[in-house]
C-alpha cells in the first residue's frame, strides 16, 4: 500500500495526465476513494506533497517564505534524493508490466487455436444424435401395438384369477368350514364380500353371493352354536366372538349372548352358593333370589327350626361355616365374574375401540350392558351373602364372621378395579357395615340375655339356699337373745352381687374384644370411615355399651313397676342386690366400662354421644328405686303380717295376754333378717346417739309421763277436749312424718322406712277396730315388745317411739273398757317371752 | 291476690264421717259424725259464713252409736243416711239406718247457743236399713240426683237396693247383688253413678273394681288389681260418663276408663301414705281432691283427663275486651296436670274430704282427731279456670 502510495505520488507530480493514470490504475487494483478516506482531511492542504491536491506554487511560496536558505537547500537536497528514487521504482514497475503484458499476449493466442478443434467435435456430436433420435423413433413405432396388447392380456389374467377365486370360494369356504378353520373363512369372505355385493346383479355371481351367504350362516351358525355350547375355553369363545363380530352379526346380541352365556355359568356357581345356605335344598331354580327369602327368613326366625342354630355351629353336612361359604363364594362367583368381565371387556370395548366398530358406539353399549349384567349378578349374590350373614346368629366366634367378612370385601376390590364405575365394592361396603351393626345388635341382645340370664341364676341361687337363710332368720331372730350364732348362711348375697358384677364385666369385655376384630388393621374395611368413626362412637360406644347400661337400669326399673301390684314376684334380695348393683355402676363401673371403650376403640366423638354423668345419674335413679321398692315390699310384707294379725281377731272377747302374740316375735325375726340381708350389701349408716339401753330407758317414759297423762285425760269424761288438746300439743312438737319416703343408700335408713311403714299400717288397722279390755292391754303388750327390738334398727329410736305410742293411743281410744296393764306386768311378760 | 287462710273446727271427738248436705244449694253446709264409744256421738252441722269467715254449729245427737259413714238426701235437707256401730253384751254390730233431722235445730240453736252443746236435740229414726240376713253395712249411696226414695246400702258382699216409701219411714229391699268367690268377700266402699240414668254402680273389695247394672244387678265390668293394695274409695266423674277415680293403700290416685279397664288412664304419686277418700268437684271436674293418712289432702289438676281439656272456650266478645285480657293471656298457657296445693292443716290420719254442694270452690277435710278444715280453691287458679 505504502508502495502504491509513494507511486501516486510521483504521478501527481508528473501532472494531470499521470493523475489520470493513476486514478484508472487504482481502479483496477479495486482502491476506490473510500480507501483513502481518512487521508482526506490532510490531501485538502495544497502544501502536502502527497495530497491530491497539491499545488507546486503554493508549496514553493510558502517554502519560500517559511524557511531560511540553508534549509530551503536540505529541502531541495531531500527532494532530489526522494525524486531520484521515486524514478527507479518506476522504471522497476515499467518492466515489470511490460513482461506480464507479453505472456498474456502468448496465452490469448494458443487459446485460438483450441477453440477452432472444439468446434469441429461439437458439429460432429449433434450430427450423431440426430441420428439416434431417428432410430429410436423409428423403433417405438414398430412396438406400440404389441405393448398394448400385453397390458391388455395381464389385465385380464388378473380379473381371471379374481373370477377364479370367487368360483372357487364356496368350494374353499365349504373346506374351511370342514377343516373348522373359521378364522380363514372369515377372511375369505370379507375379502370376496364387496365384490360379490357390487356384482350381485348379474346372476352367476349372484349364485355365488347366494352359496357364499348360505356357507357363511352356516358357518355363523356353527360358530353361534360353539359359542353357545360354552364348552370352549375363554380363547376359544373370544375368537368366536370375534369373528362373529367380523362377520356383522350384531354386537348387541353377541353381547347378550355372551353375558347371557356367563350368566348361566356364574349362576349355577350361586345356586352352589344357594344350596350350601338352605340345608333341604328345593327343586326350585334360583333365579328369584327374593322368593327364597321369605321361607329362609321364616326358618331362621322360628326358634324350633334347626338351620339357626346348625349355622351358628360347624355343621355336619350341608351347612358350612360363614368362612368356607365366602371362600367358595369369593372363589367360584367372584373369580369367574372378574373372568368374565375381563374378557368381555377385553372383546367388546378394548377391541372394539381399535377397529372400525369403535364408531358404532358398540363400547358404550357394551358397558352398559356389562355394569346392568355384574349389578345385576352382584345383587344376587349380594342377597345370598346377606341371607347368609343373617343366619350368622351365635356370637360366640366373631373373628370367622370377621374373615370371612374381610375377604368378601377384598375380593370385591378386584372387581372394583376391572369395573371402575360399578356400585358393587359400595354395596358390597354397605353389606360389611350392615353385617356390623347387625353383629353389634347380636352381641347387645346377647349381653341382654346374658344379663337375664344371670338374674335368673342368681333368682335360682337366692331361692335354693332360701332354706338355709330362712333357718339363719329363725337363728338371727333367736340372736337378739343369745348373740350372733350363724351369719354364713346367707352371706352368699355380697358373692352373688360380687361374681354377678365380674361375670357381666367379663362379658362387656370380650363382647369388646370380639367387636374390636372389626378395626383390627389387617382388615381390609377397617379404613373405610365408617368403621373409623361412626362405627367406633355410635355403633359400639352407644349402641352396644351405652345401650347395654340403659338395658341394665331399664330393666332395674321395669323389676320395680312390674312388681307394683302384689308385691310381685321379684324377691326382695334380688332387688336389693340389683340396687346395689346399680349403685356400683354409678360409682366406678360405668365410668370404667366407658373408658375402656374409648381407649379400645379411638373413639373419636364427632357426633354427640350419652355423657357419662347422664348414664351415672340414670344409674343412680335406677338403685334408688330399687331400693325404694326394696323397703316398699319389705314394709309390706311385714305390713300384710300385722295387718292380718289385727283384722282377724275379735280384739273385743279376747282373754288376758299372758304372751307377746307369735306375730311380733315373726316381725322382730324378719325384721332382723332383713337387716342381716340389707347389712350384707350397705354401710351401717349414721343414726341418732342413743344410750347402750335405749330400750328400758325411752320405754319408761314413754309408758309413765305422757302416755299415762293421755290415757287418764281421755278416761275421764269430764274433760274430753283435754285428749285432743294432749295429742295435738305432742304432735305440734313431733315432726311429720312421711311414711313411703325416699331413702338413703345405708342400712338404717332402709330399715326404718320399712318399720315406719309396717308400724303405721298397725296404726291404721288398731284405728279400725273395737278393743276389750283385753284387747287393749294386748297391743300394750306388743307394742312393748317391739319397742324392745326395733329401736336398734332405726336412725332415731323416737320415730319408733312415736308410732308406738300412737297406736297404743289409738287402741286406748278405740277400747270399749280401758283399763291398762301394769307396766311391770307388761315388761315380766315381755322379757318371759 | 291472697287466698283467704283456712278455717278450722275442732270437734270434741275423733271422727270419719263426713258429707256436705247435698240438698241444700244456698248455704255451705257439712255434716260430721263422730266416733266416739264412751259418750253419746253427735253429728255436728257445720254452715260456713263465707263473707265473715266464720262457723256456725248445731249439734244433734246420734246415740244409736259411733258413725263411720254418713250420707245426706239429695231431695231432703233433713234426711240423712248413716251407718254406725252398736256394742252390746261385748258384741260391735254394723248397722245402717235412715234418720230425720229435727225441724227446729236451726231455730234451737240461734235461740241459745250455749245451750246446744249441752242439750243437743236428737235425730228422728225413719228406718233402719237393715234385715237378718244382711247386716254389716259398710256404706249407704242415695241415688245422685234422685227424689230420695232409693238407696243403695253395701252390707258385706252384698249391695242392697232400698226403696224407701211414706217418706222414707220404710224402706224395703228391691233387689240384691251379690259378690261372689273364695273367701270372705267384703265391699269397702262404692258409688252411685250419676250417668246411664243412674243405673250403675261401682263397689271396691280388696284391690278390684266392678261396676254393677242396678237394673239386672249384673255385673259389668271388674278392674282386677286396680291397685296393690285395698281399694279405699272411689268417685266417678261428674261430666264424663267412663271415667272414674280410685284411690287406695298403694298411695296412689288412678283414674279409670271403664271401657278400657288394663291400664289407668292416668296415676298420681303424690301421697306418701294410705289415700283414703278421693272426691271429683261437682262443676269442674279438672280439680280432684285427695285425703290421705300421711295428714295432708292433695287437690290436683287434672286437665287432661277432664271434660275441659282445652280450658274454657274465650268468647269472642271476651277477646274483643282490650289488652288487659292480652297480658292475661300471656298467663293462660294451657294448664298442665298438676298438684295445685297441699294442705298441712291436719295433725292426724286424714279420712274425709269433700266439696261444698253450694260453692264449688270450696272444700271440707276431715282428720281422725276431730278437725275439720274448710279450704278455698286458690284464687289464681279460679280465676284461671272461670276466664
Amino acid at each position: 500500500m505504502s508502495g502504491e502510495a509513494d507511486g501516486s505520488v510521483v504521478v501527481s507530480e508528473d501532472g494531470g495526465r499521470r493523475r489520470r493514470v493513476h486514478g484508472m490504475l487504482k481502479l483496477y487494483y479495486g482502491m476506490n476513494e473510500e480507501g483513502k478516506a481518512e487521508e482526506q482531511p490532510e490531501s485538502l492542504d495544497p502544501c502536502d506533497i502527497n495530497g491530491p491536491h497539491f499545488d507546486p506554487e503554493v508549496f514553493l511560496n510558502k517554502l519560500r517564505r517559511e524557511c531560511s536558505l540553508a534549509e530551503l537547500m536540505d529541502q531541495e537536497t531531500c527532494m532530489v534524493k526522494q525524486i531520484r528514487s521515486l524514478d527507479s521504482d518506476m522504471q522497476t514497475l515499467v518492466y515489470e508490466n511490460y513482461n506480464k503484458f507479453i505472456s498474456a499476449t502468448d496465452t490469448i493466442r494458443k487459446m485460438k487455436n483450441d477453440f477452432k478443434k472444439m468446434e469441429d467435435e461439437m458439429d460432429c456430436l449433434s450430427a450423431n444424435m440426430a441420428a439416434i433420435t431417428e432410430f429410436s423413433a423409428r423403433i417405438s413405432g414398430t412396438l406400440q401395438d404389441q405393448h398394448a396388447q400385453i397390458t391388455k392380456l395381464s389385465g385380464v389374467h388378473t380379473l381371471l384369477r379374481k373370477l377364479q377365486f370367487l368360483f372357487e370360494l364356496p368350494a374353499r369356504l365349504n373346506k374351511c368350514l370342514e377343516l373348522q378353520a373359521y378364522a380363514q373363512a372369515v377372511r375369505s369372505h370379507r375379502r370376496a364380500r364387496c365384490v360379490l355385493q357390487q356384482y350381485s346383479h348379474l346372476p352367476s355371481f349372484k349364485g355365488i353371493q347366494d352359496d357364499c351367504h348360505a356357507i357363511m350362516d352356516k358357518l355363523a351358525q356353527e360358530l353361534r352354536q360353539k359359542f353357545r355350547d360354552g364348552g370352549s375355553s375363554a380363547k376359544d369363545l373370544s375368537e368366536c366372538v370375534e369373528l362373529l363380530l367380523q362377520l356383522d352379526e350384531p354386537a348387541e346380541e353377541l353381547c347378550d349372548k355372551f353375558l347371557s352365556h356367563a350368566r348361566s355359568r356364574l349362576v349355577s356357581d350361586l345356586q352352589g352358593l344357594e344350596a350350601e345356605i338352605r340345608p333341604y335344598p328345593s327343586a326350585s331354580t334360583v333365579k328369584d333370589a327374593s322368593a327364597h327369602r321369605l321361607p329362609s327368613t321364616a326358618a331362621a326366625g322360628s326358634p324350633t327350626d334347626a338351620s339357626p342354630k346348625t349355622s351358628a355351629t360347624p355343621s355336619p353336612s350341608s351347612n358350612t361355616d360363614i368362612l368356607e361359604f365366602i371362600d367358595r363364594g369369593c372363589n367360584e362367583f367372584v373369580s369367574s365374574l372378574c373372568l368374565v368381565i375381563t374378557s368381555y371387556q377385553e372383546l367388546f370395548i378394548n377391541h372394539a375401540q381399535t377397529g372400525e366398530l369403535a364408531s358404532k358406539n358398540i363400547p358404550q353399549m357394551a358397558n352398559g350392558k356389562l355394569h346392568a349384567f355384574v349389578d345385576d349378578l352382584a345383587a344376587q349374590y349380594f342377597s345370598l351373602v346377606e341371607r347368609r350373614i343373617q343366619e350368622e346368629k351365635g356370637v360366640a366366634d366373631n373373628s370367622l364372621l370377621v374373615r370371612a367378612l374381610d375377604r368378601f370385601h377384598r375380593r370385591l376390590q378386584a372387581v372394583a378395579k376391572l369395573l371402575p364405575g360399578s356400585a358393587v365394592p359400595n354395596q358390597g361396603t354397605e353389606i360389611v357395615i350392615r353385617a356390623a351393626t347387625e353383629r353389634v345388635k347380636q352381641y347387645l341382645s346377647a349381653l341382654q340375655s346374658f344379663y337375664m340370664d344371670s338374674l335368673t341364676d342368681v333368682r335360682q341361687a337366692l331361692a335354693t339356699p332360701r332354706l338355709s337363710v330362712a333357718g339363719a332368720s329363725v337363728a338371727g331372730g333367736g340372736a337378739l337373745l343369745g348373740g350372733p350364732t350363724s351369719r354364713d348362711a346367707p352371706s352368699s348375697l355380697p358373692e352373688l352381687l360380687s361374681s354377678l358384677s365380674a361375670s357381666i364385666l367379663n362379658q362387656i369385655k370380650s363382647v369388646l374384644a370380639s367387636v374390636h376384630l372389626f378395626t383390627a388393621k389387617d382388615i381390609t374395611f377397617s379404613n373405610k370411615p365408617y368403621f373409623k368413626g361412626e362405627f367406633c362412637s355410635q355403633g359400639v360406644r352407644e349402641s352396644l355399651v351405652v345401650s347395654f347400661i340403659k338395658f341394665v337400669c331399664q330393666s332395674s326399673r321395669q323389676f320395680c313397676e312390674s312388681a307394683g301390684d302384689k308385691g310381685g314376684s321379684t324377691p326382695p334380695a334380688l332387688l336389693l342386690l340389683l340396687s346395689r348393683l346399680c349403685l356400683d355402676y354409678e360409682t366406678s363401673t360405668i365410668s370404667y366400662i366407658l373408658t375402656l371403650t374409648d381407649e379400645q376403640f379411638l373413639v373419636q366423638h364427632h357426633s354427640p354421644v350419652t355423657p357419662v354423668t347422664t348414664l351415672c345419674a340414670e344409674a343412680r335413679e335406677a338403685a334408688q328405686k330399687l331400693l325404694n321398692h326394696y323397703v316398699k315390699v319389705q314394709g309390706l310384707i311385714i305390713s300384710q303380717m300385722l295387718r292380718k294379725s289385727v283384722e282377724t281377731r275379735d280384739w273385743v272377747n279376747t282373754i288376758e295376754p299372758r304372751n307377746v302374740r307369735a306375730v311380733m316375735k315373726r316381725v322382730v325375726e324378719d325384721t332382723t333378717s332383713i337387716d342381716v340381708q340389707v347389712g350384707l350389701l350397705y354401710e351401717e349408716g349414721v343414726r341418732k346417739a342413743h344410750s347402750s339401753d335405749s330400750s328400758k330407758r325411752t320405754f319408761s317414759v314413754y309408758s309413765s309421763s305422757r302416755q299415762q297423762a293421755r290415757y287418764a285425760a281421755s278416761y275421764t269424761p269430764s274433760a274430753p277436749m283435754d285428749t285432743n288438746l294432749l295429742s295435738n300439743i305432742h304432735k305440734l312438737f313431733s315432726e311429720r312424718i312421711d311414711i313411703f319416703s325416699s331413702v338413703e343408700f345405708n342400712k338404717v335408713s332402709v330399715m326404718t322406712g320399712i318399720i315406719k311403714i309396717s308400724l303405721k299400717t298397725f296404726l291404721e288397722c288398731v284405728r279400725l277396730r273395737t278393743f276389750g279390755r283385753y284387747g287393749l292391754q294386748q297391743i300394750q303388750v306388743d307394742c312393748h315388745y317391739l319397742q324392745m327390738y326395733l329401736w336398734r334398727f332405726v336412725s332415731d329410736e323416737n320415730l319408733v317411739h312415736f308410732l308406738l305410742d300412737e297406736i297404743v293411743g289409738s287402741s286406748a281410744h278405740r277400747c270399749l273398757d280401758p283399763a291398762p296393764m301394769e307396766q311391770s306386768v307388761i315388761e315380766v311378760i315381755c322379757e318371759r317371752g | 291476690m291472697e287466698d283467704d287462710a283456712p278455717v278450722i273446727y275442732g270437734l270434741e271427738f275423733q271422727a270419719r264421717a263426713l258429707t256436705a248436705q247435698t240438698a241444700e244449694t244456698d248455704a255451705i253446709r257439712f255434716l260430721v259424725g263422730t266416733q266416739s264409744l264412751k259418750f253419746d256421738n253427735q253429728i255436728h252441722i257445720i254452715d260456713f259464713d263465707d263473707e265473715n269467715n266464720i262457723i256456725n254449729k248445731n249439734v244433734l245427737l246420734h246415740q244409736a252409736g259411733e258413725i263411720w259413714h254418713i250420707g245426706a238426701s239429695p231431695a231432703d235437707k233433713a234426711v240423712l243416711t248413716t251407718c254406725y256401730n252398736k256394742t252390746s253384751d261385748s258384741r260391735v254390730v254394723s248397722c245402717a239406718a235412715i234418720w230425720r233431722m229435727p225441724s227446729d235445730w236451726e231455730t234451737g240453736s240461734h235461740e241459745s247457743p250455749d245451750d246446744s252443746a249441752h242439750n243437743p236435740q236428737t235425730l228422728e229414726l225413719l228406718c233402719h236399713l237393715d234385715d237378718s240376713a244382711h247386716s254389716n253395712a259398710a256404706c249407704v249411696l242415695w241415688e245422685p240426683m234422685g227424689d230420695g226414695k232409693r238407696v243403695i246400702s253395701l252390707a258385706d258382699n252384698h249391695a242392697l237396693l232400698w226403696d224407701l216409701q211414706e217418706s222414707s219411714t220404710q224402706a224395703t229391699v228391691s233387689s240384691t247383688a251379690t259378690l261372689e268367690g273364695k273367701g270372705q268377700l267384703k265391699f269397702t266402699s262404692g258409688k252411685w253413678s250419676p250417668h246411664h240414668n243412674c243405673s250403675q254402680l261401682a263397689t271396691a273389695n280388696d284391690t278390684a273394681i266392678r261396676g254393677w247394672d242396678l237394673r239386672t244387678m249384673s255385673q259389668i265390668y271388674c278392674i282386677e288389681n286396680a291397685h296393690g293394695q285395698l281399694v279405699r274409695d272411689l268417685d266417678f266423674n261428674p261430666n264424663r260418663q267412663y271415667y272414674l277415680s280410685s284411690c287406695g293403700d298403694d298411695c296412689k290416685v288412678k283414674f279409670w276408663d271403664v271401657r278400657n279397664v288394663q291400664e289407668p288412664v292416668k296415676t298420681l304419686e303424690e301421697h306418701s301414705h294410705w289415700v283414703w277418700s278421693v272426691r271429683y268437684n261437682h262443676s269442674h271436674d279438672q280439680l280432684v281432691l285427695t285425703a290421705s293418712s300421711d295428714s295432708r289432702l292433695i287437690l290436683s289438676n287434672m286437665v287432661s283427663i277432664s271434660s275441659e281439656p282445652f280450658g274454657h272456650l274465650v268468647d269472642d266478645e271476651e277477646l274483643s275486651e282490650g289488652e288487659d285480657n292480652h297480658q292475661e293471656d300471656k298467663g293462660k298457657e294451657p294448664l298442665k296436670d298438676s298438684v295445685v296445693s297441699t294442705y298441712e292443716e291436719h295433725e292426724d290420719s286424714v279420712y274425709a274430704a269433700e266439696w261444698s254442694s253450694a260453692d264449688p270452690w270450696l272444700f271440707a277435710s276431715l282428720s281422725y282427731d276431730g278437725r275439720l278444715v274448710i279450704n278455698r280453691v286458690p284464687r289464681a287458679l279460679k280465676y284461671r279456670i272461670l276466664l
